[in-house]
């Protein structure tokens, strides 16, 4: 009898100690993943970074490669999302939480915004292009882009700001309310400036998708490397870093540029998930108080 | 006062507007992909458009089977999901329950970063680093293959399906576990037959949130499976639904263009599909 029992334990014993290396295995795996993924890319992109590339556009006359257009491209997309996606996700969200009594209304926008999230950026990037470019006749341009990534990244804004407005107190309003404020005074003094940290997390959460959005740009953007000033560029067609990393890879074979590119981006990725990192902590302490 | 009041309205009116913006949008998507899908679909048959197993677009005589795209994506997602599944998995439960606060800390932030990582740059290191890898180790010509992006999308998922199983393993109520232990099992059996049935159905959202990732996949699949219209073999080069879309679109025109749009409307029924498998799932897991 003791040692059938004895056998069972350790077979037990056995059991548990495979499942908790298989899961710190895993972990592992994970972490390696990432670092070989860091280190390779850094180590193979940074050599190829040089002020020269950072400073100029792409000359075919002494065949040399230039960036300068893509980042400027990146940061006019940046901006031009951000100032179509902030006004409609927050008011949105401010619809959603302060404004809709009926249920069902606030169920089909909830689901609207959860189907939105689900759809793949190619599908994006082909209706983006038969509406913005076509239909409104944009041609294919940063702005076609642009509004093609406001649709891509409203849900997220909009959650993040829905997030932050439940954490305004009830009874800031009714006592905003209490002394006689109408309803849009209240938002505008009460409501929306509480919300200010769900808006930075959602900036900061779209810019990284933007940053790292291709396949919706693709035909929306283009892939055009000209030097332009904001409100031209807007109006013409310009590749963002992705997809010009995505051009000097697959159909030029300039690896060099690719990985050069690559490694910015991974910086800015970086960049980007310490900020957020840094904003998640700043909101904590906000709400503490 | 009665201006006040119109005041208000205007107001109101003007949220509801924004409000209704995304349901706006969700149509426009549904409606310009329908009638852009539909034409191609009606002329060159609904069963010879799915269930034709060639695709030659540009040929003299050109034929429009897109049996292979799907086949394809549906192994391509299966193959991902049977790679990226165990250590996401695995991960999140070594994550949620087993891992020192600070341990916790470090690889969180390297999975949010692994999410953050933009698809070309996942697409670069797979051709510079798995192709090559793929092709020597096989013995094969050119190692563009559907395995390659077999573990690219598995690689890509991970993020997703770790998080979500998180959240999952998170909200199971302290108490099971509490009582699972009093009854004398060990902490990781506890993990185990307690807290991982409990959360079942959040770890179904996760592994069906892993599948949309896969399936809407394009640009890193697009730069390592080699996107020849083939039907799909493990080593042999093969093209996506996504990537059958990006790949000829530039330079596409009439019947061909129109077909384009029908797949990427077989492309969004797939993807309506599995948001509803989704939303049940993440329903079920909230009760």
């Amino acid at each position: 009898m003791k040692t059938v029992n004895g056998q069972r334990n350790a077979k037990r014993k056995i059991q548990i100690a495979l499942l908790r290396a298989l899961c710190g295995i895993s972990a592992a795996f994970t972490c390696a993943l990432v670092l070989f993924l860091l280190v390779y890319i850094l180590a193979k992109g940074i050599p190829n970074i040089s002020w020269e590339l950072l400073s100029t556009k792409p000359s075919y006359l002494s065949g040399k490669i230039g960036i300068l257009p893509d980042i400027l491209n990146t940061v006019y997309m940046i901006v031009a999302t951000l100032v179509f996606v902030l006004p409609l996700g927050v008011g949105a969200a401010v619809y959603l939480t302060e404004y809709a009594k009926n249920k069902r209304i606030v169920a089909v926008i909830e689901y609207a915004a959860e189907t939105l999230s689900g759809i793949p950026s190619i599908i994006y990037g082909l209706v983006g292009m038969l509406f913005f470019c076509q239909f409104l006749n944009m041609q294919t341009s940063l702005l076609a882009g642009a509004l093609t990534l406001v649709i891509m990244n409203l849900p997220t804004v909009m959650r993040t700001t829905q997030e932050s407005l439940k954490t305004v107190p009830q009874s800031y309003r009714e006592g905003a309310f209490g002394l006689g404020a109408g309803k849009w005074r209240v938002i505008r003094t009460v409501v929306l400036p509480g919300c200010i940290d769900g808006v930075i997390t959602g900036c900061i959460l779209s810019v990284g998708r933007i940053l790292g959005e291709s396949a919706a740009l693709l035909f929306t953007a283009g892939f055009a490397h000209a030097l332009n000033g904001f409100f031209k560029g807007l109006g013409s067609a310009g590749a963002t870093l992705t997809v010009s990393l995505y051009v000097y890879a697959k159909e030029q074979g300039e690896f060099g540029v690719a990985f050069a590119i690559a490694a910015i981006l991974m910086m800015l990725t970086l960049l980007v998930n310490l900020l957020a990192m840094l904003a998640g902590r700043w909101c904590k302490r906000r709400q503490a108080l | 006062m009665r201006r006040q009041k119109a005041f208000e309205y205007f107001i109101h009116g003007i949220f509801l507007i924004l409000g209704l913006i995304t349901v706006g949008c969700v149509l426009l998507i549904t409606l310009y992909l329908v009638i852009a899908g539909i034409p191609a679909i009606r002329r060159i048959g609904i069963w010879n458009f799915l269930l034709g197993t060639k695709w030659a677009s540009t040929a003299a005589e050109p034929s429009y089977g897109i049996l292979p795209f799907i086949l394809t994506s549906v192994y391509g997602t299966a193959g991902a999901i049977v790679l990226g599944v165990p250590i996401g998995f695995l991960t999140s439960v070594y994550l949620a329950k087993l891992a020192p606060a600070k341990i916790r800390t470090v690889i969180s932030g390297a999975v949010s970063l692994l999410a953050g990582i933009p698809s070309v740059v996942y697409g670069l290191v797979g051709m510079m680093v798995l192709v090559p890898g793929i092709r020597s180790l096989f013995h094969i010509p050119d190692g563009a293959s559907l395995f390659a992006a077999i573990i690219v999308l598995s690689i890509m998922i991970l993020p997703s399906i770790i998080n979500v199983s998180i959240t999952a393993l998170e909200a199971v109520p302290k108490e099971y576990e509490d009582a699972s232990l009093a009854l004398g099992a060990t902490p990781v059996e506890t993990y185990f037959k307690v807290s991982v049935p409990a959360a079942k159905s959040g770890i179904a959202a996760a592994v069906v949130l892993g599948v949309g990732r896969a399936i809407g996949e394009a640009m890193a699949v697009m730069m390592v499976s080699g996107n020849a219209p083939n039907l799909p073999e493990l080593f042999g080069s093969v093209r996506f639904l996504t990537t059958a879309v990006a790949s000829e679109m530039s330079y596409s025109s009439g019947l061909q263009r129109q077909a384009l749009f029908s797949i990427a409307l077989v492309l969004f029924l797939f993807i309506m599909l599995i948001n509803g498998a989704l939303n049940f799932f993440l329903k079920r897991s909230k009760e």
